[in-house]
């Protein structure tokens, strides 16, 4: 297993429980549909769920202040729906962390981020032919988007703006 | 036409480099076959039956004569000094080694070109009307569009990874020139009646493949200063929910037929209700920057016949079939767009070798203000060229073997590579294109029978637009033979039609043949005035179908 952000790699806090009685700790990472399902939270246990792909918008937001972490499962490299998950829970107004769960590449690491993701968690074989330098020199090989709306203030339209501004 | 700026040209160098990485990343055992594979195609580097195969974006069919010479020397120096146009108006390598592909993306990248996502689950290299700029019927030019949508596109944090790929068109006349329909995305340039406005009506679902459909409308009207934020709005609901189990069922047209459109349509608006436009939607001064390199040239004021032609064709036949054939009216008087047709009697369709690109970069400089444009028809066009230059231009062109007569014509047949070069391919189709253009290599003949549609495809996967030609052929494989099947009535543009099936498949001597009766049931039944789809339209299908069953059974 891998836990980065964009900074590095981090140790991970999360205790991973099926359900939220099984928890010995108070940070907690559970399926998201263990959280819905269960009304009654201690006010001391922080909660993190598991999302995956398929789970509509709508059934997560009522949550968002209950969740100090989403973490979105890719079940492969090549299934991108979590990016669009990603870009839907911050537009809906999520503040709290949001974490990348599967056997990613590194040259989706910059795309998760740019997403909205703050971390990646890489599982499996995945994790183990990757290495850290993989992961931290694939968010220098592209300097600047075209997007303006994906998280860089650097963008190349604002910075073809600024450039015209100065002229 | 566009140029690019430091960051377009850094963002194709960065590219370049960080494919390099991920091939030593492959070599290295860091990635696997099929983690490698997604990368190696978003890169336009395909696997073939008997090579690797370099696909290069052509963003909107544009080229320059710098950008052509650069290809004729890759042609020259890393392949067997040609390439090929393609139905999406790429140009593809056949012969590219493996150890070359990273230096010939540095040669594009200095004439700025590359192969960013000619392939794989992605937004595709985005295709416009060849004769933007510059055709009559023009209510706006789409290549600032066009090319607004090749950057927002490229490099997509949030859509490199959908079910399948993603191919969009740009027209902005009144007819369309793109096979707009055909897309699984359409913007078309339209203007608001009510007000005036000039905005943009968005179509969804349309594709070839085995399972073809027709484009639906998705949004009549959309304001232009929305079309990113829109784009996204839909994009983003076909990655999350257009198949990933199935790639036969992937493709953003099973969703809309499976949801139905105005299902699909209510979950993009509401999408789209959610994004923040001032941040999605293009800044209006980029937008100016991008339109300002599609200015008109500067055109001359001619007047609007040319004397000179006129007595140059009345003593030259040949060229007074070119003019009639191979001239589009231009928006400026004096001038006309000239289409060079890669379908020479017996060549094969879309190939051009070094020696011709490098005769059609000169014309370009010379007699077309430094612009040439690729369509999808696989062939070229020179968008202004003054009426008084044809004579010349098309001396120089006959020298090269690129002055055939016939766009638009039984010969101009569109034909994919086929079973001699495509892994994919059940059957041969440039035999095929050959054998029929020999058949009706008769110029007189061809004139007779007029427009007229073939398009060619050597598998289900419609590369060769089968299902829209006015005569499709369709080759398959039955009991380790070739088999072609062929369908009639198909039509690419605004009268948009898929070809119905005539009859059981045909081995491919028959081809020639059956064609031949279908043509000949059109010469005998048409009406003053009336070419053959029209006919086909009036007749209905049977009296095609007679016809065809004569061969048929003859072959049974």
């Amino acid at each position: 297993m891998l836990l980065l952000d964009r900074h590095g790699p981090k140790e991970d806090v999360w205790e991973r429980a099926e359900t939220l009685c099984q928890a010995e700790t108070n940070f907690v990472l559970t399926p998201f549909g263990a959280i819905a399902e269960s009304p009654l939270v201690q006010t001391d246990l922080r909660l993190a769920a598991l999302l995956e792909p398929n789970r509509a918008l709508d059934e997560v937001t009522p949550f968002f202040d209950r969740l100090d972490m989403i973490v979105v499962h890719f079940p492969s490299a090549a299934d991108g729906r979590g990016f669009s998950t990603a870009r839907q829970l911050r537009q809906a107004g999520f503040k709290g962390i949001l974490r990348a769960f599967g056997p990613l590449i590194s040259d989706q690491f910059p795309q998760a981020l740019a997403c909205g993701f703050d971390e990646v968690e890489i599982i499996g074989a995945a994790a183990a032919r990757q290495p850290v330098e993989h992961w931290m020199e694939a968010l220098k090989r592209i300097s600047f988007l075209y997007q303006r709306d994906y998280g860089a203030q650097d963008s190349i339209p604002e910075q073809r703006l600024a450039r015209a501004a100065h002229v | 036409m566009y140029l690019y700026d430091e960051f377009d040209e850094r963002l194709v160098r960065e590219r370049v480099a960080q494919f390099a990485s991920q091939v030593e990343r492959r070599l290295s055992g860091a990635l696997t076959e099929d983690e490698f594979r997604p990368l190696r195609l978003k890169n336009g580097l395909y696997l073939q039956l008997h090579s690797y195969m370099l696909r290069i974006a052509i963003p909107y069919g544009a080229l320059n004569a710098r950008q052509l010479r650069r290809l004729a020397h890759i042609a020259d120096v890393h392949d067997r000094g040609y390439g090929h146009f393609t139905t999406r108006t790429n140009l593809q390598f056949h012969w590219a080694k493996l150890k070359d592909v990273p230096s010939v993306l540095g040669l594009l990248a200095d004439v700025g070109m590359h192969c960013i996502q000619t392939s794989g689950n992605c937004i595709r290299n985005v295709t416009a009307d060849p004769f933007a700029g510059v055709a009559f019927d023009e209510i706006e030019d789409p290549r600032p569009v066009a090319e607004l949508i090749r950057q927002w596109s490229s490099l997509h944090p949030e859509f490199e990874w959908l079910a399948r790929k993603f191919k969009i068109a740009v027209s902005g006349a009144a007819q369309d020139r793109t096979v707009m329909k055909s897309h699984d995305l359409g913007v078309r340039i339209v203007r608001d009646a009510a007000s005036g406005a000039i905005g943009y009506r968005i179509l969804v679902g349309g594709g070839l493949g085995r399972s073809p459909m027709e484009a639906q409308v998705l949004r009549d009207f959309l304001p232009r200063e929305d079309l990113l934020a829109f784009l996204e709005a839909a994009l983003r609901v076909y990655n999350l929910a257009g198949r990933r189990d199935n790639k036969w069922k992937a493709r953003i047209k099973f969703l809309v037929l499976d949801i139905g459109v105005e299902v699909f349509r209510a979950r993009v608006e509401e999408e789209f209700a959610r994004i923040d436009k001032t941040k999605a939607n293009a800044n209006p001064a980029e937008e100016a920057r991008i339109a300002s390199f599609f200015a008109s040239p500067p055109y001359e004021s001619l007047p609007e016949i040319s004397r000179s032609l006129e007595q140059a064709v009345a003593r030259d036949e040949e060229l007074a079939r070119f003019v009639g054939n191979n001239l589009t009216r231009h928006k400026r008087k004096g001038y006309a767009a000239l289409t060079i047709s890669l379908k020479a009697i017996g060549g094969i369709a879309g190939d051009i070798s070094s020696g011709q690109m490098r005769a059609v970069a000169d014309l370009a400089e010379l007699y077309s203000f430094d612009e040439a444009r690729v369509t999808y028809a696989q062939n070229l066009v020179l968008p202004h060229v003054r009426l008084d230059d044809v004579p010349l231009i098309f001396a120089r062109l006959k020298e090269q073997g690129l002055a055939t007569a016939n766009v638009g014509l039984i010969t101009d047949i569109i034909s994919c590579p086929g079973l001699d070069y495509c892994a994919l391919a059940t059957a041969r189709s440039i035999p095929i294109a050959q054998a029929l253009s020999q058949k009706f290599a008769d110029p007189a003949r061809q004139k007779d029978i007029g427009e007229l549609s073939i398009k060619i495809s050597g598998c289900v996967n419609a590369c060769g637009h089968h299902h829209v030609g006015a005569i499709g052929i369709l080759g398959l494989e039955k009991k380790g033979a070739e088999s072609y099947q062929i369908t009639l009535g198909g039509e690419a543009g605004d009268d948009y039609a898929l070809g119905e099936l005539l009859g059981p498949g045909l081995p491919a001597e028959k081809v020639p043949e059956a064609v031949e009766r279908l043509v000949a049931v059109y010469l005998a039944r048409r009406e003053a005035g009336e070419n053959f789809i029209e006919t086909t339209r009036r007749l209905g299908l049977a009296p095609f179908k007679t016809a065809f069953k004569e061969i048929a059974d003859a072959v049974a």
